[in-house]
């Protein structure tokens, strides 16, 4: 299944757009949320996106398809926070596993269906792993510097059962994603790693940090160069950035990766920075032309969209995609000269 | 998919360090380690981490590139000592931006270490002395924990001692790694075991040569790995002697260096420079460590004893910064978050000021206000600013008993402020330093955490009585939550200012969406030290005038906000008609005035105003802001307010006693229905007499007035909005107050002129003359107020009376201020009908001149300046609005209804046109 390797040769792969900012549309309510399955659990669960795939699974399925329409090549799973750890918040830490392996499924049904459509345009899925809510290299206390509210090992094992979750519903990739503590990302790349060996299998790992504010660095204070040295030592299928920044303060810093790394390269920023009124408003063709000033300098091979896009976005973002070639690794051009 | 650039060694703290050819020597901090520094070893045991972290600071300050933590000692446990310290490090950027090597010769410790590290560590050591198989399974975990490792030259046999020994297991270790585990070559990073030399003892004399021929074979056979070693020990028996030690230090790393040893521990302290060591001196160390004589070691000994002396104390380098001014050592101690000082720093401080409290306010915000700068700028990022709190928390700590001394000795905090992060949000970083930094500026924080539900927040703020809320927020959902939360807040009849704050959080969002919603002070604060100032200024004893400076203030920002993303979508005046405000005149009762026609009062007992006086605007004209009562105790500008309204009070009795003003009216009510949409036909024909009263006359001669004028109607011509609102929303004009003929409905309106200016002119001259200009400009202030209030009585009066629209009306000055009644007073120059035209036609239809004798001047003025005019609504619906801005067409339209040349019309209302 993982001929992913074969197509990120041939051409640019368009990653989808935000789950949240499409699931916003359907205005769904607590009770929605909770569908007949829920209607009775004790916690407020509204908001627990991740649900969704248990309660409202067409939805989850329509958006995956409206992304492949787009032209998608890879959808992630609506798993971002399914890990025991961001679960505590609802209370719903023994539904991690079933939510993984049914948001995989659900997204690798549809996946299937247009990839047997058209066969030359093979679909995939990612599995999504945020960075959950705790940070295992800073202190929440300003008081007590030394404590630390998850600790490495904790982190690990969350994350081995989300993975093990996900491989076992079908997903064709990994994707670690919205790295700001770069202690947690380690520990969830320890856990993949875990289970490649325990399973004696290999998936594809796509890393994508998060750069979150004017200093250039991850919230956890990491450099671009600092962050890609602490991620390298897994092999991994592409490494890039994602959120917290639109497509044009991205550039820069995707720049410098570009440079220092050999593995692939993946970017998938929010439609701008926020407005005042905490919407994104970047159009799909303001988004489109920063993009296409990635593609021109040949920064990219997987591009894609996080918060505030929609398949619109992602549609121009396909479109321009077409129209360029794929970043050469640095082994690559080395070798066509 | 690899090449060479990736065959290099590459380390992360939270800065890259990468390890090339070009690269100089990589120096590795030895001295935050327990075996090797006693000092270090007695910090740590003594849980002293702030002084422990200083020795770090000094290394990495010293130029340090990594720093090595070792915690192997029999006393500590171990893995505690090396969590806990390694955690401390990683909230010290200043430390925390170089890679960390992880020392020591225990799994447990060292798998501790790897934890808790977020960048590209060293792992120091590993060895086959343990066996193949421990090797490998360590080896694989590093790999994956994705640090660097240090390979001991050191087998089952024991440690290599000699050049082949060292070799032979290097090259095995190095198979092993890089064949059978698959650890990256360029990782690896060899210690061929640096021994003493000169000790005396036959077979340590080739120990140095030994180490530099290995190595050199190492960086020539095991392509990518990389050396290093613990330099001092090559001078071990020279302790005591810092200068023959210096000299060996420099030599040995020079040569060893020279065969490829690219990484190593040194103490920079402990190091001469090559160059500058005695040529003699360095001849006999290098005879030594190459093994050239026989008699090295003799010779060495013997100028030893002749160099002995330690040239420099090798104690802490002398900070510079602490000779700085008093100011800028706090600030720096700020900035870089090192608390080493800064209590007699603050002491310092404390016995330059007059009161303890200043050195928070003057000396610590300052230095705060830099990193606010910095952190803004991007030149500083969060756990430094963290860190900042924490120096500023300690000074204040410090502070603390020197400010309850002088409350007497009692606890006493600035006030409560509830802190949280609203459901469905769980960021709470920001918060937290809001948090800190209030708390440091005495008040007590109750944080309700992350993901707060509004009942939590309502019942706590009422149960603990909080002072303010805080709310915070990162995410884009939280900005809704924050509005339902102050409705929530609203609803429960809540009166807490509200601080707002969070990255996607905006003094927009706020002025727009929540503090319409909330009665009590909404503030935006974008950053902590911004948070103290206001809070400060939030819990004053009389905090009215700052929360009505703050509502004013965001109610302006609104509009402006609101016009400005608005202020490019017109509406064709056709268009803006056709969304007029629409009235269902079936539905509506009309009442028809008691008495219809004109009524003036010529002689009113002015003493009857004083009631209805709005003595806001008063002080407003003395540039004293604020609103009355309250103002009259401001911390800053009560003082004086009091003293201005006891004379405003003084000569207002004078002209109450000795009837120095004279106050006069006239208004009429009349039949009046809208005509084409934005035109009011106002009608004076065949209206009953009035009746007379004492101080009511009815005009005797107005049917002739109104003949002679246009046929017996005027026509009061409005403008309309033509800002293009959202749908459902109309565009005004004040002709849809009332019914248009075309209903058949009988409809009526009022216009109005008072003046209470008749005497102003005279009274101010005579101040003047006695140079008193104090009471000139007060008699004219009082003259508007009275005027005002003539209006807003006179009001009251047709509502009540002459209308009777409103019958059992009963209301306060307060509400009247507030103009909760019914029905509007409109009038022309202001923004619901800024044509001054309009007076014109009021002078027309009301003869006001003539009446009561006030005139309107060239730019339609009115003289006495102490006067008021305008028309009366009365339809239930009817209210004030701002025109804003029309464009050409209505402008082009409303000339000719007004009859006059477009350019004439453009005079007028020139600053309503849009551009």
């Amino acid at each position: 299944m993982s001929n992913i390797k074969q197509e990120i040769q041939k051409r640019i792969l368009v990653l989808d757009g935000a789950m949240g900012t499409m699931l916003q549309r359907y205005n769904f309510t607590e009770a929605d949320f909770r569908g007949e399955r829920f209607k009775d659990y004790p916690s407020p669960l509204q908001g627990n996106n991740d649900l969704l795939s248990l309660t409202q699974p067409q939805a989850i399925a329509d958006i995956h398809k409206l992304y492949f329409e787009a032209g998608a090549d890879i959808v992630e799973t609506n798993t971002f926070s399914g890990t025991t750890i961001a679960m505590a918040d609802y209370n719903m830490e023994d539904l991690v596993y079933e939510l993984n392996y049914e948001s995989a499924k659900i997204a690798k049904y549809v996946a299937n269906e247009f990839t047997n459509r058209n066969p030359n345009k093979p679909r995939f899925v990612a599995g999504s792993i945020g960075p959950t809510n705790r940070t295992a290299s800073l202190s929440p206390d300003v008081n007590k510097p030394e404590y630390r509210a998850v600790t490495f090992n904790e982190l690990r094992e969350a994350y081995k059962q989300q993975v093990e979750a996900l491989i076992d519903g079908g997903v064709d990739l990994l994707l670690v994603e919205t790295i700001f503590d770069t202690l947690n990302a380690k520990a969830a790349l320890f856990a993949i790693e875990e289970v490649k060996e325990d399973r004696n299998i290999d998936i594809p790992i796509m890393v994508s940090g998060t750069i979150t504010d004017a200093s250039g660095r991850t919230l956890s204070g990491q450099t671009v160069e600092a962050f890609l040295t602490s991620i390298s030592h897994i092999p991994l299928l592409s490494v890039g950035f994602n959120c917290a920044l639109g497509a044009e303060q991205l550039q820069p810093y995707l720049k410098r990766l570009s440079n220092e790394t050999d593995f692939y390269t993946s970017a998938h920023p929010n439609a701008g920075l926020p407005n005042a009124f905490g919407e994104y408003d970047e159009s799909p063709e303001e988004m489109q032309g920063y993009i296409e000033s990635y593609l021109k300098e040949g920064l990219i091979n997987i591009i894609g969209g996080c918060c505030g896009t929609n398949p619109e976005h992602i549609k121009a973002i396909a479109e321009v995609a077409l129209k360029y070639e794929p970043r050469n690794t640095v082994c690559s051009s080395a070798v066509e000269n | 998919m690899e090449n060479n650039t990736n065959k290099y060694l590459r380390l992360s703290g939270l800065e890259p360090l990468v390890v090339t050819p070009e690269s100089n020597f990589i120096n590795v901090g030895e001295r935050t380690n327990v075996t090797g520094s006693r000092k270090f070893l007695r910090l740590i045991k003594e849980e002293k981490f702030e002084e422990a972290l200083d020795v770090a600071r000094h290394q990495v300050e010293g130029g340090a590139q990594i720093i090595d933590v070792n915690m192997d000692e029999g006393m500590l446990d171990g893995v505690e000592a090396m969590t806990t310290f390694l955690n401390l490090i990683a909230s010290e950027p200043d430390i925390a931006r170089v890679p960390i090597m992880i020392d020591s010769s225990k799994w447990e410790i060292i798998e501790a270490g790897l934890q808790v590290v977020q960048g590209k560590s060293v792992v120091n050591s590993i060895s086959l002395k343990e066996g193949e198989a421990q090797f490998k399974y360590h080896a694989k975990l590093i790999k994956r924990y994705g640090a660097a490792v240090i390979v001991m030259a050191f087998d089952e046999d024991g440690q290599a001692d000699t050049y082949q020994r060292r070799i032979d297991i290097c090259k095995r270790s190095y198979d092993i790694l890089v064949n059978e585990v698959g650890f990256p070559a360029q990782d690896i990073i060899f210690d061929p075991n640096i021994f003493p030399v000169a000790t005396g003892m036959e077979e340590h004399r080739k120990n140095a040569l030994d180490f530099f021929n290995a190595t050199k074979w190492i960086r020539e056979n095991l392509p990518y790995a990389n050396v290093s070693g613990g330099v001092s020990n090559v001078s071990f028996s020279f302790r005591g002697n810092n200068t023959v030690r210096e000299a060996m230090h420099s030599s040995f790393l020079f040569h060893a260096i020279k065969n490829g040893m690219n990484l190593g521990i040194v103490n920079p302290a402990l190091l001469e420079i090559y160059d500058e060591i005695d040529s003699v001196l360095l001849e006999r160390v290098e005879d030594v460590l190459f093994d050239r004589r026989e008699d090295a070691t003799e010779r060495l000994l013997e100028i030893a004893e002749t160099v002995k002396g330690n040239k420099k104390d090798v104690a802490d380098t002398i900070q510079e910064w602490r000779s700085f001014q008093l100011q800028d050592r706090i600030t720096h101690a700020l900035v870089k978050g090192i608390d080493a000082f800064i209590i007699e720093d603050v002491e310092e401080a404390r016995l330059s000021v007059s009161r303890p409290i200043k050195v928070i306010e003057g000396h610590l915000m300052k230095g705060m206000n830099v990193v606010g700068d910095l952190f803004g700028s991007g030149k500083m990022f969060l756990p430094q600013v963290v860190k900042s709190a924490r120096v500023m928390k300690k000074a204040v700590a410090y502070l603390q008993p020197f400010i309850e001394a002088e409350k007497d000795g009692k606890q006493e905090f600035a006030g409560k402020i509830l802190m949280a992060t609203v459901k469905g949000d769980v960021h709470d970083i920001g918060k937290n330093i809001v948090s800190v930094v209030l708390g440091c500026n005495n008040y007590e924080i109750i944080d309700l955490g992350v993901m707060v539900p509004p009942e939590k927040i309502i019942e706590t703020a009422i149960k603990e009585q909080v002072d303010v809320i805080g709310l915070s927020g990162l995410i884009t959902p939280s900005l809704d939550e924050m509005v339902y939360v102050s409705k929530s807040l609203e609803q429960q009849n809540i009166k807490i200012p509200l601080i707002i704050g969070g990255a996607t959080t905006s003094k927009a969002h706020t002025a727009v969406k929540i503090a319409p919603h909330y009665q009590n002070t909404v503030v935006h604060i974008n950053d902590a030290s911004r948070a103290v100032t206001v809070v400060g200024d939030l819990l004053q004893k009389d905090n009215t005038l700052y929360k009505n400076q703050i509502r004013e203030e965001y109610d302006k920002f609104r509009e402006q906000f609101l016009g400005r993303t608005k202020q490019k979508e017109y509406r064709t005046i056709e268009d803006a008609r056709a969304r007029k405000f629409k009235i269902d005149w079936d539905a509506t009762k009309i009442i028809k005035p008691n008495t219809l026609g004109i009524q003036t009062i010529q002689d009113f007992d002015i003493t009857k105003l004083e009631a209805y006086i709005d003595w806001s605007p008063f002080f407003r004209s003395w540039d004293l802001h604020g609103k009355f009562p309250e103002i009259l105790k401001d911390d800053i500008v009560g003082t004086q307010a009091t003293e201005l309204f006891a004379d405003a009070q003084e000569l207002l009795k004078k002209v109450f006693d000795e009837k120095l003003l004279k106050a006069k009216a006239i208004f009429g009510l009349f039949p009046a229905n809208t005509v084409n949409d934005d035109d009011i036909e106002v009608s004076s024909v065949g209206l009953s007499a009035v009746e007379d009263k004492e101080i009511v006359k009815k005009d005797e001669d107005y049917t002739e007035r109104s003949r002679s004028a246009s046929e017996d109607k005027v026509r009061f011509l409005t403008l309309r909005q033509q800002l293009k609102k959202r749908d459902g929303v109309p565009n005004f004009a004040l002709a849809d107050f009332v019914a248009p003929k075309n209903t058949g409905i009988k409809d009526y309106m009022g216009a109005f002129c008072v003046s209470t200016g008749f005497g102003t002119q005279q009274l101010a001259e005579a101040f003047e003359k006695e140079n008193d200009d104090y009471n000139a400009i007060m008699i004219k202030a009082l003259a508007d107020r009275l005027a005002e209030a003539f209006a807003e009585y006179l009001h009251k009066e047709v509502r009540t009376t002459h209308w009777g629209y409103a019958k059992n009306e009963n209301l306060s000055n307060t509400e009247l201020i507030k103009e909760v009644y019914k029905g509007i007073r409109p009038a022309p120059g202001y923004p619901a009908c800024p044509d001054h035209l309009e007076k014109t036609t009021i002078w027309e239809l009301l003869d006001v001149e003539k009446a009561i004798g006030v005139k309107l001047t060239e730019s339609l003025a009115m003289w006495p300046a102490a006067s008021v005019s305008g028309y009366y609504f009365g339809n239930k619906d009817a209210k004030y609005f701002g025109l804003g801005k029309i464009k050409e067409d209505q402008l082009k339209d409303y000339a000719k209804r007004r009859g006059i040349s477009k350019d004439e019309a453009k005079k007028w209302l020139n600053p309503n046109l849009a551009d």
